[in-house]
């Protein structure tokens, strides 16, 4: 240990935590911050041994690296950049020195501060939940490198300064590197309300630093979760069930066991593990399985039966999500009623990298777990409960995910449990290597829910809306989840109905009713939840109704709106830009506008097409944000552009269907994403903001198919409603 | 036993010759930075180069690549590939980047052979990688910039 004299006194206040000179050399800069969840402030700083728990955001090492703690999963949103960024701009650090690690799981020190006492990442909240702890943390640590300094040069802190990973203080001429301070302003106190920067002092936020994964993913050089390689590794598939809920009745393993290189077959509750020594060896092994599946409790509907009953449920009052005045009567009144139907099928997230996990037994009897860890304290509790222990036993080591789009957080940690079970089941002789293929991946259930709307509205003569009555029927995604006390209230899933029943339009009388749907088939969040379809049914609705009014749809849009500044501003942004209005479009061309909120974000995006033979191209979309602060302008221009590319695909052609409970589309020839050819041109506006930031990984995608359906019936005067667009209905212009 | 240089290493591997190349590099030799997607050559993320032809390798039999020589993200090289590298660098292509090692390989494949690709070029070449964070824009911008900065 470093022996280090006592700093300034003065500075000497009650510490939360000291940092101490670890081994290695690299100094521990901890902090605890708002203490106002009991489960954080039980977990206090362990500091037996003299060693801290690594309970901290950054790292300063005598080298001058930086390494900031990320306490998110970043699959691809660039948030380890975005958080970093805060981080390092409040500590005046030089970009080119920062680094990032993934924390453990450790839900007292990491919790998402959106999400309760759980580590994960959701719901588009890295940045904004990490907003106000990062900039602490960051102007503590600062802090804290000032103090050192002033302490060793026997100067006033105030006189001192800091610039791109360097101290000084000009009168005396003295400077030192950050690398050069650490080890003595590790032992200091961390300040308890470091003064954080004014904007107009921010170096790095609003200022596009370049992303720090962009070498190490660009080289093959950037550790994935199917990338680990741990020493004697064996890699395991897992012959699913071909229908939801079925199970193993019994398995002739006799041919599978001649495959070289297979080790072993296992029977696990989610089917039966092959075993191998590579994945390839592991695959064919169970190509030569046979299983007899017991389906008595499987779901063998189809998924146009599944419509059907959802189409007899919608024609019936539901539970009540949200209401106001008396839209049947509203309605009744009206001069002109419309009303329309959107159907949206089961969508697979089909992230590129296929659902794995290694998992592996300590001599100790604890587990070490490598994965692309979303949910870390719901995964580990879960592997914990699998394998027997107690949830400390369980270290979770995340990795770079290959996309995720909400697939790798699901509140059963299905893919991660089974994992667990096969290492438990080959008796944990070697760290097993879980790997799903493909057909794994995309058969496997946890889909966007299949989702049906009908809404009928009402408008006076002048146009106005005098009454909307909206019916929704899909699954609840938290129902029988452990988020169902907080998310869902009287039977309505608030993941399942927001951005309809809480729509910001000004709608005199209204009524938003739901029916959960109770198939057999595992839903879950996708990208932008239950945005992804409830603002393409109203975003539509909302054109057809302007169009019935004989008003611009935006103009219509913004007297609805007039209680909503920020959505308006993003509307008449990406109006603006798009050139809304401003020449009459050409035979075949058109635009489509849609806007709306979502995570605490407001996007708007004006789609241009071109209609011919009934084929639809996307030439163009420009988009206007409002996310508060940008953070990183650069990062969120890309979270923007690639939600076209992401959602395009599900607009014009992605379905997952089923026949008699089996699932179709098992790979990228049937359920194929958006390609190169196909990607329009996006533009993406930011409003300036002084607002906390919000969130950016989701929000792009809810407005994309709505202002796509739009364009068309500019082009076209043909009302395309379900997802995906039904292009072959289309005719000829 | 096959034969196999790799990013110019010679290795000799004893393996079934339906083995895929993907494979073969990923398990055997530990050489992941070459990512498996689908394994029906639909998305391109297990592109790699044989002789300088970019090849999808899941669907590469080990037996069929013979005296060729493989070459993969790790160990690719020369004037292009640094081109194409220090572009997508400098406009910040990537998201999750698990597509992007064979993003990669086919953009030095088609610049290779088509020093100033058109945009139609590009969809051509590009049309077989998928990119489901929906990076594509800056992956053209990317190949119109290499192609500009190695004029």
């Amino acid at each position: 240990m470093l022996k280090i004299r006592q700093p300034d006194p003065r500075a000497t206040r009650r510490a939360f935590l000291g940092g101490t000179a670890a081994a290695t050399g690299a100094i521990v800069i901890g902090l605890r911050l708002d203490l106002k969840n009991p489960a954080r402030a039980a977990a206090g700083p362990d500091l037996s041994g003299g060693r801290a728990q690594p309970n901290a955001f950054v790292r300063i090492a005598s080298d001058d690296t930086i390494t900031v703690i990320i306490k998110h999963l970043d699959m691809g949103q660039g948030n380890t950049t975005g958080l970093a960024t805060i981080l390092a701009d409040e500590l005046d650090a030089d970009w080119s020195r920062v680094r990032t690690e993934f924390a453990p799981a450790d839900a007292a020190l990491y919790a998402n501060l959106l999400m309760g006492p759980v580590q994960g990442t959701g719901g588009s909240t890295a940045i904004a939940n990490s907003w106000m702890q990062l900039r602490k943390a960051g102007a503590a640590a600062r802090e804290m490198l000032v103090v050192a300094a002033a302490f060793q040069w026997k100067v006033p802190p105030s006189e001192v300064t800091v610039e791109d990973g360097v101290v000084r203080h000009a009168a005396s001429n003295r400077q030192a590197r950050f690398g050069e301070l650490a080890a003595s302003a590790a032992t200091l106190p961390v300040p308890e309300a470091p003064r954080l920067k004014d904007p107009s002092q921010w170096r790095l936020i609003g200022k596009a630093a370049p992303r720090l994964d962009s070498v190490a993913k660009t080289n093959g050089s950037a550790v994935y979760s199917l990338d680990i390689r741990r020493p004697g590794q064996v890699t395991a598939v897992v012959a699913h069930p071909p229908r939801f809920g079925g199970i193993v009745k019994s398995f002739d393993a006799a041919a599978t066991r001649k495959v070289a290189g297979v080790l072993d077959v296992v029977a696990v509750p989610t089917g039966v593990a092959v075993i191998a020594r590579d994945t390839w060896a592991a695959m064919k092994g169970r190509e030569a399985l046979t299983v007899v599946w017991d389906e008595s409790a499987a779901e063998t509907h189809s998924s146009d039966a599944i419509l059907a009953e959802y189409r007899e449920r919608a024609k019936r009052p539901g539970l009540v999500a949200s209401e106001r005045g008396d839209p049947e009567a509203a309605i009744k009144g009206a001069a002109k009623v419309l009303q329309a139907e959107f159907a949206f099928p089961y969508l697979a997230h089909a992230a590129m990298e296929p659902l794995n996990a290694t998992i592996e037994r300590a001599s100790d009897g604890s587990y070490d777990v490598y994965a692309g860890c979303q949910l870390q304290t719901v995964e580990q509790a879960v592997i914990a409960a699998v394998l027997g222990v107690t949830t400390d036993k369980v270290r979770l080591h995340t990795q770079w995910a290959g996309g995720s789009f909400g697939r790798r957080a699901t509140p059963s940690a299905d893919y991660l449990a089974e994992a667990a079970t096969v290492l438990k089941a080959y008796g944990a002789k070697a760290p097993v290597h879980l790997v799903w293929t493909r057909e794994d991946d995309m058969a496997g259930g946890y889909y966007r829910p299949t989702v049906l709307h009908t809404i009928r509205a009402g408008i006076d003569a002048k146009g106005a809306i005098t009454g909307w009555q909206h019916r929704m029927v899909g699954k609840s995604i938290m129902i029988g989840s452990p988020f169902e006390a907080m998310l869902v209230k009287n039977g309505v899933d608030s993941t399942t109905v927001e951005g309809a029943s809480d729509t910001p339009y000004a709608l005199p009388a209204y009524r938003f009713e739901v029916h959960n749907g109770r198939e057999g088939v595992p839903v879950l969040w996708w990208r932008s939840v239950g945005h992804t379809h409830t603002a393409h049914a109203m975003e539509v609705f909302i054109d057809e109704i302007a169009r019935a009014a004989d008003v611009d749809p935006v103009a219509y849009r913004l007297s609805l709106l007039a209680g909503a500044p920020r959505l308006s501003g993003v509307l008449k942004l990406a109006a603006e830009k798009a050139k809304w209005g401003q020449a009459p479009a050409a035979k075949g061309h058109g635009l489509g506008v849609a806007v709306h909120e979502s995570f605490g974000s407001y996007v708007a995006m004006v789609a241009a097409v071109t209609v011919t033979d009934a084929k639809v191209k996307v030439d163009r979309i420009v988009a206007a944000v409002d996310v508060g602060i940008a953070v990183n302008p650069d990062v969120i221009r890309a979270q923007v552009e690639g939600a076209v590319g992401f959602a395009l695909s599900s607009v014009l052609r992605n379905r997952i269907t089923l026949k008699d409970g089996v699932v179709q589309e098992t790979n990228f020839d049937a359920y194929e994403p958006t390609r190169m050819s196909e990607m329009p041109v996006v533009q993406v506006h930011i409003m300036p903001s002084t607002a906390a930031p919000t969130g950016i990984g989701e929000p792009g995608v809810p407005v994309l198919a709505p202002a796509i359906a739009n364009a068309i019936f500019s082009a076209t005067g043909q009302r395309l409603r379900s997802l995906p667009l039904e292009l072959s209905g289309l005719k000829g212009v | 036993m096959f034969k196999l240089t790799v990013d110019g290493v010679a290795h000799e591997i004893d393996v079934d010759p339906d083995m895929p190349l993907l494979w073969v590099l990923r398990d055997r030799l530990d050489r992941t930075g070459t990512k498996y997607g689908c394994g029906i050559a639909q998305c391109g993320a297990c592109t790699v180069h044989v002789d300088g032809q970019p090849v999808r390798s899941c669907q590469t039999r080990i037996g069929d690549v013979g005296e060729g020589r493989v070459t993969t993200i790790e160990g690719v090289s020369g004037r292009v590939a640094e081109a194409v590298q220090a572009a997508w660098r400098k406009l910040d292509v990537v998201q999750c980047g698990y597509c992007q090692s064979g993003q990669i390989m086919s953009a030095i494949g088609l610049l290779s052979g088509n020093a100033k690709p058109s945009d139609s070029d590009i969809d051509g070449a590009m049309d077989g990688n998928i990119c489901r964070c929906g990076t594509y824009q800056r992956i053209r911008a990317a190949i119109h910039e290499a192609a500009h900065s190695l004029a």
